[in-house]
């Protein structure tokens, strides 16, 4: 029998502040429970209470957003697309983030003050917006649209290669892949604050238009039939997904698998319903990133594991697994 | 009152019209079958006049506001698409998409007569991508009637079902009708449509070749002209009864 859809968001809330908690008390730092809490809340202990409050929490608070901008904007992209092997990079969003912050490092703007590679990732993550709305608007069809997010991700990745290619620095270019590689670290409240109006953006145009996904489940015509408004449905899907992973993108870099597997681990819990699926999956990703940043902290802490590359590890042969699972359904 | 009206209805595709001058009404208490041979615009007619594809000319469900047509008429798309693998109920429900001031008690109220209508209440907690094909196809007419629009317009209900379902399916629709709703159905099956409708719409390449009852529609003419075949067409003890005997070499 099912968990009851408040009982599993319950459950997921909690696991989420239990993983928010962990992340705010495990790291290099060897600081005791009272220390910590005593630094956090009290400012007791200089040096503590700036690890506590400059390092952790923004690390901790940029794994929250990351994770759930991941896994709302795959359960929307999967409920959009209606294909669960859909993921939040396929309409090019990721990709030319990642362009924008590539251009930073190698320009030198980033070395020369701290926001320029969120800002300019953020400038590509916009790009990327107007370029798949001007080709894939309202009156364009869900093919259109995929075709369009595969097009605009071949050239950002192609003008990411070229970047690289012609980079005369070789410490910009090992600069560039680590930071394609994602992660959490040395982040401050800076980024957070950066990254906050973008999650809001997202989550507020999304949340109110999620009942349009369930109908969208019997195809568009049923779903116009059924009053939903399906091109402006999907024009807002489209720029939620574009806000909420360009700005996890800026802060934090490519985290991959955490779109594409959150939202399938939690299909069957929430009845397959996709209205039901993102707050499920936006909980879902946010516990599962922040366990994957307390993961690279203890694996390898002196070798800075980066997070996108630890998420890609596990989540590739999960995903496998999965496939393996749902094959033997069918059959 | 008629559920839809269409004046001089058309739709191109590029500068080559795939339907046009379609003018009708439909009345409740009606059972309509659209009828025609593959590319003679059953499904373009049916998309027109819900306004899902742009259209010229005039169609009363289609000059609606979105929410108010979703209350005027339903609509069972040809594919039946159902992406994730929902409870039936829940599938069902969906068609209270179309009610969303409504309280929980009456759409709950809606999608339970639709349920036990379609003899779904024993599979209601099944997941609808794993039933079978009949059993879908009851599922989304279910669906449909959750809706509670006085019009269910239908592409192809009948298609990939075996005859029980087939036979099913016309006599809920029958049925809508005789309690003052209106179905159009676009059907292949030219003896489903003999015994179960009321009146038949026969396009022919995007036009309206006949409209009338059953008898008035599938003459020896027509059924040359429009499907190039011939039939035999008897009003038995077991009510009308039609049968293609063979093609008409063009």
């Amino acid at each position: 029998m099912r968990l009851p859809y408040p009982a599993l968001i319950a459950l997921l809330t909690a696991l989420v502040a239990l993983m928010f908690a962990a992340s705010l008390l495990i790291g290099p730092a060897a600081i005791g429970l009272s220390d910590s809490l005593g630094a956090l809340f009290r400012g007791e202990g200089e040096a503590v209470t700036l690890v506590m409050r400059e390092v952790r929490l923004p690390r901790a608070i940029l794994g929250l957003f990351v994770g759930g901008a991941l896994g709302l904007s795959g359960a929307m992209m999967q409920g959009m697309l209606r294909n669960p092997l859909a993921e939040p990079g396929l309409i090019g969003t990721s990709a030319s983030a990642a362009l924008g912050a590539v251009i930073a490092i190698q320009t030198g703007l980033a070395a020369a003050f701290t926001l320029a590679l969120p800002l300019a990732a953020l400038a590509g993550a916009m790009v990327s917006v107007a370029l798949i709305l001007a080709l894939a608007g309202p009156r364009g069809t869900t093919l259109v649209l995929i075709l369009a997010g595969i097009g605009i991700s071949a050239m950002a990745g192609a003008l990411t290669s070229l970047v690289l290619n012609l980079s005369p620095n070789p410490f910009a270019a090992s600069e560039i892949m680590f930071w394609i590689m994602g992660s959490l670290a040395d982040r401050s409240m800076v980024h957070v604050t950066l990254a906050l109006p973008f999650m809001v953006l997202g989550i507020a145009l999304a949340l109110p238009v999620a009942r349009g996904l369930d109908a969208l489940t019997l195809g568009e015509d049923a779903a116009a039939s059924m009053g939903v408004r399906v091109g402006r449905l999907r024009v807002l899907l489209v720029v939620s997904a574009a806000a909420l992973v360009g700005g996890a993108t800026a802060v934090a870099g490519a985290i991959g698998f955490v779109g594409l597997v959150v939202p399938h681990l939690l299909r069957r819990a929430v009845g397959a319903r996709p209205a039901l699926l993102l707050p499920a999956s936006a909980l879902g990703g946010s516990a599962m990133v922040l366990a994957a940043d307390i993961a690279v902290r203890l694996i390898a802490p002196d070798r800075d594991l980066k997070l996108g590359v630890l998420t890609a590890l596990v989540g590739a042969p999960f995903f496998l697994h999965l496939i393996l699972r749902s094959r033997k359904e069918v059959l | 009152m008629n559920l839809l009206e269409t004046r001089d209805l058309g739709v191109s595709r590029g500068p080559c019209p795939v339907l046009h001058g379609i003018t009708l009404r439909v009345a409740p208490g009606e059972f309509v079958g659209l009828l025609g041979p593959n590319g003679a615009g059953k499904t373009t007619f049916l998309r027109a006049a819900l306004g899902l594809i742009a259209s010229s000319g005039q169609s009363s469900l289609a000059s609606l506001p979105q929410g108010e047509r979703a209350r005027a008429a339903s609509f069972l798309p040809q594919g039946r698409e159902i992406a994730w693998p929902m409870p039936v109920e829940a599938v069902v429900a969906l068609g209270r998409t179309a009610h969303p001031s409504a309280t929980r008690a009456t759409d709950r109220a809606a999608v339970e007569r639709a349920l036990a209508r379609m003899g779904l209440e024993a599979l209601r907690h099944r997941s609808a991508t794993e039933l079978s094909g009949g059993e879908q196809a009851r599922t989304l007419i279910a669906r449909a009637l959750a809706q509670e629009a006085p019009l269910l317009l239908a592409d192809e209900p009948t298609a990939g079902l075996d005859p029980a379902a087939q036979i099913a399916v016309m006599e809920t629709f029958a049925d809508l009708a005789a309690a003052g709703g209106a179905v159009i159905a676009s059907l292949h099956d030219l003896g489903l449509a003999a015994r179960h409708c009321t009146r038949l719409i026969l396009l022919h390449r995007g036009t309206l070749a006949a409209d009338g009852p059953p008898r008035a529609v599938l003459t020896p003419d027509n059924l040359a002209r429009v499907f190039g075949i011939r039939a035999r067409l008897e009003d038995t003890s077991d009510g009308l009864v039609f049968q293609p005997l063979g093609r008409i070499a063009p």
